[in-house]
């Protein structure tokens, strides 16, 4: 049973990725990175001296500043800040540089859908051109739940609002890492099935939910290869350009 | 961090208080070994609950919740308002969150908690993801007027699970919610109708207070993920030691609201994320029974 999109893709095929890093001159690292017409840009500027109220001195911390195309700051950026916030904290390895803080700045050029994806994918992008020292990439992906119990891949603008429900997943995306002492490597489930972030919206079957996160899985496979052939060191230094 | 003898050599000389502030993670590991919480909770049960329904006599619907030292005020209060032009036989739901001073010491006039906007946004994506309530039923004339329902829930006290007895507070006021009798007068206008019977030239809209037909209700349950072991329904300390929290929110047909990890150090594994499940389906079954106790507790009166 095959399922009908407005642009002609599969269920599991995603829109077209491009991703550019270096393009800001001031900020210590950036990245642009688009889904299809979803196009967010991520500046990194640190680590800075001192960590704000409330923050644990004896650990780096991340700050992360969420601006709209347009409107002012609600309590969806504010939230969407959080996420972004948790998620970075968890790929940096926090216990390099205590007592300092690093600062991401999320803008989003252009919303067609799957923007809290797209934008954590141009902040970890960002990070590293910043070179910050990560323990393995995060790599994120939207998956909707359509009313057959079809899942699809990336979905526009129009998909995600027609659709019966929703799920953010970001994956851990290693080649070799080092595992947090005493944390549990399940028999036959590598680290990167697991879920470091996953938000959801509107009601599925456990079992839905379930098949969406394997759907994920098998996609972050892609992105993270393209990850990582876009980051590769660039040779000549000139090489950068805005936008 | 430290070194890893320090703690060792100087337990056995110290206060167990002492060791709490300055070793929390050593302390609180030594009571997950043996399977048991500091408070003498075993690691998959919640804290006790309570539910007051009515707490706000002037609200139209309102609860108290209390979930250990969690507790929440949730006060519905129903203003009439022109429906928008896309949706003229719906009414509106505006649901917000507040974390006053009174609830934490972080929380301070000029400084506020980052936790309540968050939880504000959550909540609101939560009740309508689940289609609690038809928004049709808050109809009152098609186009011209319809209900504005404003569900305000004030955290008086921060103990950890703060989403969970929000949830828990909005939908008993929600329960709690008897929607005023409102009849329609000569100038168009509707207004509240008079205790004893409407007049013949009003002719009633609503005749009598009636209460919303609530489908599906959905409970939540806040799981902390530490190495491999879940702790269901954290307090603030175990949440500000151990960052990983996972919220579940189902319903009573079982169906996934919201599964929502928002990062964290612990990754969770499919099976992390099966026994977060199985324990918030437990939970629903206890919150279930407990807001029916509360309800029947007030149908006496």
């Amino acid at each position: 049973m095959e399922i009908d999109r407005v642009d002609g893709r599969t269920a599991n095929q995603l829109r077209p990725l491009a991703c550019s890093r270096n393009i800001l001159n001031r900020a210590h690292g950036s990245a642009s990175w688009s889904q299809g017409d979803t196009k967010v840009l991520a500046a990194v500027y640190g680590p800075k001296a001192g960590v704000k109220k409330n923050e644990n001195p004896e650990k780096a911390c991340v700050e992360v500043i969420w601006k709209p195309k347009t409107g002012q700051i609600g309590k969806l950026e504010r939230e969407y800040e959080m996420i972004v916030k948790r998620t970075l904290q968890s790929i940096c390895i926090l216990t390099i540089n205590p007592n300092t803080t690093t600062s991401v700045i999320v803008q989003v050029v252009n919303d067609d859908g799957s923007l809290l994806p797209c934008a954590i994918n141009a902040a970890c992008a960002a990070l590293i051109d910043a070179g910050i020292p990560l323990k393995h990439l995060a790599v994120a992906i939207c998956c909707c739940l359509a009313d057959s119990g079809y899942v699809i891949l990336d979905p526009t603008k129009l998909e995600e609002q027609k659709m019966k429900a929703f799920a953010y997943l970001v994956f851990p995306n290693l080649i070799l890492s080092v595992l947090p002492e005493g944390s549990l490597k399940v028999v036959g489930e590598p680290m990167e099935h697991a879920i470091i972030t996953s938000v959801t919206q509107g009601a599925m079957s456990v079992d839905d939910y379930l098949h969406c996160l394997d759907r994920g899985r098998a996609a972050t496979a892609k992105m993270s290869a393209f990850l990582r052939k876009t980051l590769q060191p660039q040779i000549s230094s000139d090489s950068s350009k805005a936008g | 961090m430290g070194l890893p003898d320090a703690s060792g050599d100087l337990s056995s000389e110290m206060e167990v208080d002492a060791f709490r502030r300055l070793f929390p993670l050593r302390f609180y590991e030594r009571h997950l070994a043996e399977s048991i919480r500091p408070d003498g909770r075993p690691l998959g049960r919640a804290r006790d609950t309570t539910i007051a329904l009515g707490a706000v006599t002037s609200a139209d619907g309102s609860a108290l919740a209390k979930i250990g030292s969690t507790t929440m005020l949730a006060a519905v209060k129903m203003e009439v308002m022109t429906p928008s032009m896309e949706s003229p036989d719906e009414g509106c739901i505006a649901i917000d969150f507040h974390m006053p001073p009174i609830c934490s010491p972080i929380v301070r006039p000029g400084r506020p908690a980052e936790a309540a906007p968050v939880v504000s946004k959550q909540l609101s994506d939560t009740i309508s993801s689940s289609g609690m309530i038809n928004l049709k039923e808050l109809s009152l004339v098609s186009g011209k007027a319809a209900w504005m329902a404003y569900l305000d829930i004030y955290c008086l006290d921060a103990d950890g699970a703060l989403f969970d007895a929000a949830l828990l507070s909005a939908v008993a006021a929600l329960f709690h919610l008897q929607i005023p009798a409102v009849s329609l007068n000569d100038d168009g206008k509707i207004v509240v109708s008079e205790e004893d019977g409407g007049k013949l030239e009003k002719e009633p809209v609503n005749k009598e207070k009636r209460k919303l037909t609530l489908r599906s209700i959905p409970f939540s349950l806040t799981c902390i993920l530490h190495k491999n072991y879940i702790l269901a329904d954290p307090t603030s300390e175990e949440e500000a030691i151990m960052e990983t929290l996972v919220t579940v929110v189902l319903d009573s047909s079982s169906q996934l609201i919201s599964l929502y990890k928002p990062g964290g150090a612990v990754l969770a594994y499919t099976s992390a994320v099966q026994d977060c499940i199985a324990l918030t389906r437990q939970r629903v079954r206890e919150l279930q029974k407990i807001l029916d106790e509360a309800n029947s507790g007030m149908e006496v009166d």
